[in-house]
């Protein structure tokens, strides 16, 4: 019985992800659309609003080519190595107290160690495919990721000194009283610092576009995804919206208080057990919209200055933060 | 019936850890070797976890697979010439196979002379408050833990100033 909860709770997550996916893309589509004053897909259904469907049927019928100089196992892993910890990435988020895939109590550093494992999968994809523009890709991800996973640690670390856990229901709880009796507790407010280094490495991390130099379309081709095509193709690119996704639900219940909506009741919220999981999609759909936003706003950065970024000024920067925090923090508790 | 499972899951761990381990040294193509040792330390998350030490287990899988694997396949590739240079021949010499097989034989016989210990486990893995407070005080592992990190900052330099650029 219980194998079965977790099978369908692993499908639920599968579902999600697939839906993301769909939906981000015409969302995608239609925020960068208005945002350079166009209309964006408009032709399949009301408001192109079916257009991504017609993409999808698209990817899965078509033809898949192998390139004869690949390296055979490794293209063809790569893609569900990327796949697999993007989707691994939800199980410990926190939809609502009680909906969730499991409640992990090291759950924060279980979403981060599982996408630690992405850029490795990219590095096979752009290695394999022996084409120089997807190993500059692949290489360029990985540089990426080395330069700002400790950044966006350090970033999230003064959140889980302040919450005391790593629990996400636990730092969604700790931020459900208010200060002055009005403002909502959520921790984006004493936190601000913290949430600008964050939000610069989730976009490091996802690979959005002021950073998107292992795709980089003018220069690459389409960096490591250049060799792919069909369905393995649309699993690097739905792994890709996900991790956006995942990054966002992350951005949301370390700083801006998970599925809590502020000035009503914490037992009013848990008896309408729908209205939660709700406001969580609806805020990481708002913070997503943030991404897309700079996305479209910000022209790419070049490598060499992103690496800087990373490492001279992000990195000591989330230092001193998560220094400052924790002497705080334990001052708070001396002085108590 | 947790039993059989936990007996299938280490079955299933512990081959592909052996396995990954035989595939590279095994493996003739070097970008193949580093990638078999990604298997190999994604196997040993997963006993760490078995163990119920969940803390050490996504410890391995974030330091480990995501961090030194990642390093390691990044400079072979980095390193490369050419993809020709990936493949490399066997490279056969007697003193390497004494050496190798003396390294095996002592491994062998100390495995076989270890003393043997019960230990009884706890029944649940302590909190990781408990695993802090046994890290970072004075009267857990405080010191060893700041001898560890002298001597991380100590490579570090030493890798800064062996890689400086040196002037003609």
């Amino acid at each position: 019985m219980n194998v079965a909860y977790a099978a369908l709770r692993v499908l639920a997550g599968l579902g999600l992800m697939l839906a993301n996916g769909v939906v981000l893309i015409y969302m995608l589509r239609k925020v960068l659309g208005h945002l350079h004053v166009r209309l964006g897909p408009m032709e399949v259904g009301p408001k192109g609003i079916v257009q991504t469907t017609a993409d999808v049927l698209k990817l899965l019928t078509k033809e898949d080519p192998t390139p004869a100089a690949v390296d055979k196992v490794i293209y063809f892993i790569a893609p569900a190595v990327v796949f697999v910890p993007s989707l691994m990435a939800y199980a410990a988020l926190p939809f609502s107290a009680k909906w969730h895939i499991t409640d992990l109590n090291l759950g924060l550093l279980y979403t981060f160690s599982i996408l630690s494992l992405i850029p490795l999968g990219i590095l096979m994809a752009g290695w394999a495919s022996s084409n120089k523009w997807s190993l500059f890709g692949g290489m360029r991800a990985v540089a990426q990721q080395i330069a700002c996973e400790v950044p966006l640690l350090l970033a999230a670390l003064p959140v889980v000194l302040l919450a005391g856990s790593l629990n996400m229901n636990d730092i969604v709880k700790a931020q459900a009283g208010y200060w002055l009796g009005f403002i909502p507790a959520w921790f984006w407010i004493p936190m601000f610092p913290a949430l600008i280094l964050y939000l610069i490495s989730a976009l490091i991390e996802t690979n959005q576009t002021p950073f998107d130099m292992s795709e980089a379309e003018s220069e690459l081709v389409a960096g490591f995804a250049t060799e792919y095509a069909s369905m393995k193709f649309g699993l690097l690119f739905l792994s890709e919206f996900s991790n956006l996704f995942v990054q966002s639900a992350l951005i949301v219940t370390l700083f801006f208080g998970g599925w809590l909506i502020p000035f009503v009741p914490l037992e009013l919220q848990q008896k309408i057990g729908i209205s939660a999981p709700v406001v969580f999609m609806l805020k990481t759909y708002l913070v997503i919209f943030v991404m897309m936003w700079i996305r479209g706003t910000l022209p790419r950065v070049r490598i060499d200055h992103m690496m800087s970024l990373g490492w001279k000024i992000l990195l000591p920067v989330s230092v001193s933060w998560a220094m400052i925090t924790a002497f705080v923090v334990k001052l708070a508790e001396v002085g108590r | 019936m947790p039993n059989t499972v936990d007996g299938i899951a280490f079955a299933i761990l512990a081959i592909s850890m052996v396995g990954g381990a035989l595939g590279m040294v095994s493996s003739r193509n070097i970008v193949h070797a580093a990638l078999w040792l990604l298997e190999v330390s994604v196997a040993a998350a997963g006993l760490y976890y078995l163990l119920d030490a969940d803390f050490i287990a996504l410890v391995q899988l974030l330091v480990y697979a995501g961090a030194v694997v990642v390093l390691t396949v990044f400079t072979v590739m980095i390193t490369l010439r050419r993809r020709e240079d990936a493949v490399r021949p066997v490279d056969f010499s007697w003193p390497a196979l004494l050496l190798a097989l003396a390294l095996g034989g002592i491994l062998l016989a100390a495995a076989a002379n270890f003393p043997k210990k019960t230990i009884s486990m706890p029944d649940a893995m302590p909190s990781i408050v408990r695993f802090g407070e046994l890290l970072f005080t004075a009267r857990g592992y405080a010191l060893a833990f700041e001898i560890a990190s002298v001597l991380l900052t100590v490579a570090l330099l030493a890798a800064v100033w062996w890689s400086r650029e040196v002037e003609d």
